[in-house]
């Protein structure tokens, strides 16, 4: 009597694993390779829309849409060292009013500002509040910036005097043409007035902070 | 177990047959002569056949039966009413949603205030309808917190219940970004700038924050994209993954039932008997 054959359920090939109609060497059962297909060529399908549209949502935070862009605001004589003049200007012109920022312009003042933004002829603050992006207001009479949101107070030079902004308001690059004063990009200025590339509101960027917050590819 | 059938209404009921007038199918082969039947006995026929041609083809029924008539334990209150509740107001805000979404244009320049203002204005039951979209998504975030509220200090989020739970959080995290995504859409100034501090809220993130910010405005300013893409995730993204997770949240429910409330007591005897 013969020995029914022996099948070795852990064998690496699916004849020694006794299954039907198996070729020899073969190693994977056409079931599972169906399966696997199958599943591969979903996969696949999926991707093929998915990540091009995952894409086409994520892309503006990789890209730097905004243009080099210099704007007049008036004539040099507008401008004295020791008071803020109130200008508006475009900072997205595609959407109309809700594009436009107010900002504060004065003239450098060698006496009073720290050299190392002695290449700038202008000093051009950003009304946004460096806590969470409110609008802050200049008042005269006590020569501070005051917001109106969450009680941020910032000095003659932007610096912070009291309430949440971790870090003094941005500026704008300056530039005389012609005898007019323009008004360039935004940058961001840590507690010292070093210059960083634009920042959000809400971001330190003092000492090591700066390395938790870091550039974005958008600014 | 068999579970009882659910009961008729009385005018629903088919009433048997008047002695000497016929079987009551009238097909004249009763006792007495055939009858026509009614309307109303027509309606009931038609309807009976409509449900039933649905049946055979879905299957529909025991899984009606299993989820409508599904067994709940002694004590349950009014304070069960609060999913349900939220569902429907989730509901309430879909459909004033769509309709809304008829008249309302979200463009950055203007538009996006004016058609509006034009909706609460000018459009018939405008101003209704957009109040109920508006305070209606105030009385959601209420009622998910209650509910909340409820799951939690009855201990209904004990095993084997803790991924409902877990749904439910994602569910109230989806229902704040609606309000988060739907509160910039009138475009007034307090939405503007409570939207401009709510971005600059997710910039604060360390590390991700910026990004997360830039992303939300599709870019470093808020720009001439930023409504229309608070627009999609308001009326597409975030609805739709409620919605589903909403099934989950119900299946879940029906699937393993709901608990009792926490000071009743497990009666022996009733225990007993059920068991025997």
């Amino acid at each position: 009597m013969a020995d029914p054959p022996k099948f070795d359920k852990k064998s690496r090939y699916t004849e020694g694993r006794g299954i039907a109609g198996a070729f020899e060497g073969e190693t994977v059962t056409r079931r599972r390779l169906m399966e696997g297909t199958a599943l591969a060529a979903g996969g696949i399908a999926t991707a093929a829309f998915a990540l091009p549209a995952l894409g086409f949502a994520l892309g503006p935070v990789f890209e730097d849409t905004s243009r080099e862009n210099w704007q007049s605001v008036g004539l040099e004589a507008d401008f004295a060292d020791d008071a803020y003049v109130q200008r508006v200007i475009n900072l997205v012109p595609q959407i109309g009013d809700p594009g436009k920022t107010t900002i504060y312009v004065r003239r450098f003042d060698p006496e009073l500002d720290d050299a190392r933004n002695d290449d700038q002829p202008y000093v051009a603050i950003s009304t946004r509040c460096a806590h969470l992006g409110c609008p802050v207001r200049y008042i005269q009479a006590s020569k501070k910036f005051v917001c109106p949101c969450h009680g941020g107070v910032y000095d003659f030079e932007g610096k912070v005097a009291g309430g949440p902004p971790v870090r003094p308001l941005d500026r704008f690059y300056t530039r005389v043409r012609a005898g007019r004063v323009e008004i360039g990009d935004r940058f961001s200025v840590n507690s010292e007035l070093d210059r960083f590339s634009p920042r959000d509101p809400s971001n330190h960027i003092d000492g090591l902070w700066q390395f938790l917050y870091p550039s974005r590819p958008t600014t | 177990m068999k579970l009882p059938a659910p009961p008729l209404p009385k005018f629903l009921r088919p009433s048997p047959p008047r002695p000497g007038r016929g079987n009551g199918n009238g097909d004249g082969n009763g006792a007495g002569p055939a009858t026509k039947p009614t309307p109303k006995e027509k309606a009931v026929e038609g309807t009976a056949t409509a449900v039933g041609w649905l049946d055979e083809r879905t299957g529909l029924s025991p899984f009606l039966r299993g989820f409508l008539y599904r067994k709940v334990p002694k004590g349950t209150n009014w304070y069960y009413t609060l999913g349900s509740a939220t569902m429907f107001a989730f509901l309430s805000q879909a459909v004033t949603g769509v309709f809304l979404a008829m008249y309302y244009n979200p463009d950055t320049a203007s538009r996006a205030y004016s058609s509006a203002s034009y909706i609460t204005n000018e459009v018939f039951l405008g101003e209704f309808v957009r109040g109920m979209h508006r305070w209606g998504s105030t009385v959601m975030i209420i009622l998910i917190f209650l509910h909340m509220g409820r799951t939690f200090f009855f201990g209904a989020y004990k095993y084997p219940r803790e991924l409902n739970w877990v749904i439910g959080v994602v569910l109230i995290v989806l229902t704040l970004l609606m309000g988060l995504t739907g509160y910039l859409l009138p475009f007034d100034q307090r939405s503007y700038w409570a939207t401009v501090v709510a971005v600059n809220i997710n910039a604060s993130g360390p590390i991700v924050g910026p990004y997360l910010a830039d992303f939300l405005r599709a870019g470093a300013e808020f720009g001439p994209t930023t409504i229309t893409r608070f627009y999609a995730l308001h009326m597409l993204a975030v609805p739709g993954l409620i919605a589903a997770l909403i099934g989950a949240h119900l299946y879940l429910v029906a699937k393993l039932g709901t608990t009792a409330p926490p000071w009743l007591k497990a009666q022996k005897k009733d225990l007993m008997t059920e068991e025997l």
